[in-house]
């Protein structure tokens, strides 16, 4: 489809988000851009330069839990050239030399201490008011009661039973005392959504997601953690192919999603994305 | 719209469209009064639509049984803990699902009236409403009052669903009853339901497969009249409005940011920035990996450079010259008012306005609707999760269409410390009044505190209680955001009336000097309370007519002397009586009681906060006849 068609559903979804990144970055004093590197928040970054007209005027940051993928590391300094990324990268050293991994504690303390706290030092440390997140409403019934511009305390707690409302385009306009606004422009894509635009404007992604020997990673998280799917698609055509017949959920390899009944809603109200 | 443009050939161009319509997701908000069965009804929606994961369905049975829970389909959206536990949705959940047709994202809007910000956080992102009504219980406080926010929401395209039909043992009688009262409500908002469809959410009946149950229902099911709601008119046709967002300087480009949100613009097109005026030039769209579009559309998120550099900021509204927007510091409005706190006159709100944001007041309140009942309500203050039509006006212009002309620039919300608490849309425009390129204007002064100026002059002998009265008063108004300062007497005298003495002459010229000083705070728009002893009516007299122009009220603080010896507060009566102070009021010089004050407090004989009270009845008074001169 030509880039002057505006009418499609695609382009619908990237015109908004365009504009949700452009309120953001006029109403916030300080914004940040978390990238996990996975294929929601390289969509985020291509719509960035897109807003912004090829060159992203805030910093990104990777919170590295040292369990990314090796495929991934060489995937970040590669895209950190090809977008001219300013990234910040932290770790949470503490707990690493207080011996947390996934070898000996459970997922939920791990994504808690290695992703959880580093990200909350680094907004303490940089007093982002916007944090630019990647969520989708498709991806967990949490997740679908967000706002484009979400509130969260000086604890990073979302209150998700008095939010603001939102109509006509008008967001929330300033983040609670000593807290920060989530700022969600994917909110309206799914994840099919998210691969057909991959594929439309040809962004780079890891190759992590197409299929080797019968299995890809349908979502991408620390290696001890996520699984791969069984699936032959080995490349994005495919991959889409494939997510519009499937009817297993997006995130059913991610450990962490389920070990309680309700563990996801207790890592977002914690602070996690 | 793009096509229009499009080099390609006509029939590949209807092809394209027709594709492109069929890939556009339907938002379809799902409203109604609490327990009526919206989240069951799309639970089993998505069920009978084969649309839930794989996996689901189990997952939540399990987890039920587990509670010793009966399953509900509910619980399939209630995801969150507290939901389960009071049985109610509290936030607007959104879930995609796809018929053979297309695809659509269904908006679960809570019905508790707690939620109803949520809900019309829903329904304003909605092309079409699905109003549930439960059978056996009927129409509701919330049946109503859902319908009239969709009206001034404009949702246009409305399907009632009457649900629990197997509670009333599928009754037709009792489906046209419900048809016929609800019908003419709707009808006297201006909307009208394409369907009335019966319905059983629970066992899945009309929803997907028609109900054998309902043999007397003819008409569609609800994925068939799903598939007939149209998408909302586009809006490209309409004149050019492209709000700005930002101004871009990331390089040697200075690019003007913003979407189209009417119309479309194309390098080359003239435009006129409104508030201000000023004229420039589209030269360039500045995509970014490029090539740039040709033309941007509504919807569409442009970057734009200017062959004419003028001074440009956020909030401006770009136009064609031939079709501009309004410009203006009033209209009225319909606003629905969703603060926990009532919408209050002459407060001061955060207008947003597309990109604009200004600060404005609710001038006058002309008519408070009760949202389900359309009964008015009589009160000084809009409540919580109520309607009304007012008088808005801004301190500064704003750029606006009337919502019938333009319904994307003729609608706002109003903010109160950084939270959105309602909105509304424009009716019409009142005429501009005072705006002026140069000099600022009592009646803006007026329109930014929010009041009219005045003068309370407070008169009585010393240790009478004015000062006290003053004080308490200045407090009261100061607390309910009024502008307000008080010219106190003894604090002249220490600065200001340093050089006078208590001479006849020096009084009056004391009194003269106090007059003074609080016209100029008047002039300056504030309230002033001026507290001096002034014994003399003839000075009082000049005083009252120096400030002519000002609302004026004379407050006299009425003690008997004996009183005031008594208190003593300052130790001035003993030193009078023992002669070391001359001319002492009420000692050994005359004061002449005002013989119609506007306010007369015996403070032997009332309390403190009466007396308060009586002082800010008789300005409140004077200010409402007062603020028709700057409101109308």
């Amino acid at each position: 489809m030509s880039r002057n068609a505006q009418n499609d559903h695609l382009t619908r979804l990237e015109q908004t988000s365009i504009h949700v990144f452009r309120e953001a970055f006029a109403n916030f004093r300080s914004v940040c851009m978390p990238w996990s590197m996975g294929k929601d928040s390289n969509v985020l970054i291509w719509l960035a330069r897109k807003a912004f007209c090829g060159k992203i005027p805030f910093p990104l940051l990777h919170i590295d839990t040292t369990y990314e993928f090796p495929e991934m590391y060489e995937f970040r300094e590669k895209a950190k050239v090809i977008h001219g990324i300013d990234l910040i990268v932290r770790v949470n050293e503490d707990a690493i030399r207080r011996g947390i991994g996934y070898a000996t504690h459970d997922p939920v303390t791990v994504t808690h201490e290695l992703k959880t706290v580093p990200f909350k030092a680094a907004i303490d440390e940089f007093k982002w008011d916007a944090l630019v997140t990647g969520i989708r409403r498709d991806e967990d019934p949490t997740r679908a009661k967000e706002r484009w511009f979400s509130p969260r305390s000086a604890e990073g707690n979302w209150d998700y039973k008095d939010q603001p409302p939102e109509f006509w385009g008008q967001f929330a306009s300033s983040a609670p005392e000593g807290g920060h606004v989530r700022v969600q422009p994917l909110l309206e894509w799914t994840e099919l959504d998210i691969w057909e635009y991959i594929r439309r404007e040809n962004i780079p992604n890891p190759t992590l997601y197409y299929a080797r020997n019968g299995k890809r990673f349908r979502s991408l998280g620390c290696h001890p953690i996520t699984h791969p799917v069984d699936s032959p698609a080995s490349n994005i055509d495919e991959v889409i192919e494939e997510l519009k017949l499937t009817k297993i959920s997006e995130r059913a390899g991610r450990a962490q999603d389920h070990v309680g009944r309700n563990s996801m809603q207790e890592l977002r109200a914690k602070g996690f994305m | 719209m793009s096509t229009a443009f499009h080099s390609n050939p006509a029939a590949a161009q209807a092809a394209n469209k027709a594709a492109a319509e069929d890939q556009r997701k339907m938002h379809v908000v799902v409203v109604g009064h609490v327990d009526h069965g919206k989240s069951t009804f799309v639970g089993r929606l998505l069920n009978d639509t084969d649309s839930l994961p794989n996996g689901k369905i189990e997952q939540v049975r399990k987890n039920c049984a587990a509670e010793g829970m009966e399953f509900e389909y509910a619980f399939l959206l209630d995801a969150l803990i507290e939901e389960q536990e009071q049985n109610i949705t509290i936030d607007t959940t959104r879930i995609f699902f796809r018929t053979q047709q297309r695809a659509y994202a269904i908006i679960d809007a809570p019905g508790h009236k707690e939620f109803l910000k949520n809900m019309v956080t829903g329904a304003a992102s909605a092309s079409a409403a699905l109003l549930l009504i439960d059978a056996k219980e009927g129409v509701m406080d919330q049946s109503r009052r859902h319908a009239f926010l969709l009206s001034l929401l404009g949702v246009k395209q409305l399907v009632v669903l009457v649900n629990k039909m197997d509670l009333v043992e599928h009754s037709q009688a009792t489906y046209e009853k419900i048809r016929t009262e609800y019908a003419a409500f709707l009808k006297s908002l201006g909307l009208t339901a394409v369907h009335f469809i019966p319905i059983a959410a629970k066992h899945g009946e009309n929803i997907v497969q028609r109900s054998a149950k309902m043999p007397w229902w003819t008409g569609p099911t609800v994925t068939e009249a799903l598939d007939a709601f149209r998408h909302e008119d586009d809006l490209t046709g309409l004149p050019l409005r492209l709000p700005v967002s930002d101004i871009y300087r990331f390089d040697h480009r200075r690019i003007v940011a913003g979407r189209v949100e009417a119309g479309a613009i194309r390098p080359g097109d003239e435009l006129i920035f409104q508030p201000g005026g000023r004229r420039s030039t589209v030269r360039t769209f500045e995509d970014w990996p490029g090539p740039s579009r040709e033309v941007v559309g509504t919807g569409g998120s442009a970057s734009v450079t200017l062959s004419e550099q003028i001074f440009v900021e956020r909030g401006q509204v770009a136009a064609h010259p031939s079709n501009q927007p309004r410009v203006g510091r009033e209209f009225r409005a319909r606003i629905f008012w969703l603060g926990k706190e009532p919408l209050v006159p002459n407060k001061t709100y955060k207008l947003r306005l597309l990109t604009q944001n200004v600060e404005a007041v609710i001038a006058k309140i002309e008519k408070i609707t009760d949202a389900s009942t359309l009964e008015s309500i009589q009160a000084n203050s809009v409540p919580r999760d109520s309607i009304c039509e007012v008088i808005v006006r801004t301190t500064r212009p704003v750029a606006f269409d009337l919502h019938h002309e333009c319904a994307i620039t003729g609608r706002f919300a109003l903010e109160e410390a950084g939270r959105i608490h309602g909105g509304g849309i424009i009716l019409d425009a009142r005429k501009e009044q005072d705006v002026r390129e140069g000099k600022v204007t009592a009646a803006e002064r007026s329109a930014r505190s929010g009041h009219a100026p005045a003068v309370l002059w407070f008169t009585g002998l010393s240790g009478s209680g004015k000062s006290t009265i003053a004080e308490l008063v200045e407090r009261r108004l100061f607390d309910a955001g009024r502008q307000v300062f008080r010219v106190d007497g003894d604090d002249l005298r220490t600065a200001l009336n340093r050089d006078l003495g208590f001479s006849a002459a020096d009084r009056a010229e004391s009194v003269r000097r106090a007059s003074a000083v609080a016209g100029l705070f008047a002039n300056a728009g504030h309230i002033s309370l001026v507290t001096l002893i002034a014994p003399l009516a003839a000075d009082r007299a000049k005083a009252r007519a120096a400030l002519s122009n000002h609302a004026f009220i004379e407050v006299f603080v009425d003690a008997p002397l004996d009183v005031c010896e008594q208190r003593d507060v300052k130790g001035l009566y003993a030193k009078a009586r023992r002669g070391e102070i001359a001319e002492f009021t009420g000692i050994s010089s005359p004061y002449e009681a005002p013989e119609s004050p506007e306010v007369h407090i015996r403070t032997d004989k009332l309390t403190t906060d009466q007396a308060v009270d009586l002082v800010l009845d008789a300005l409140d008074k004077v200010l409402r006849s007062k603020a028709e001169d700057w409101e109308v």
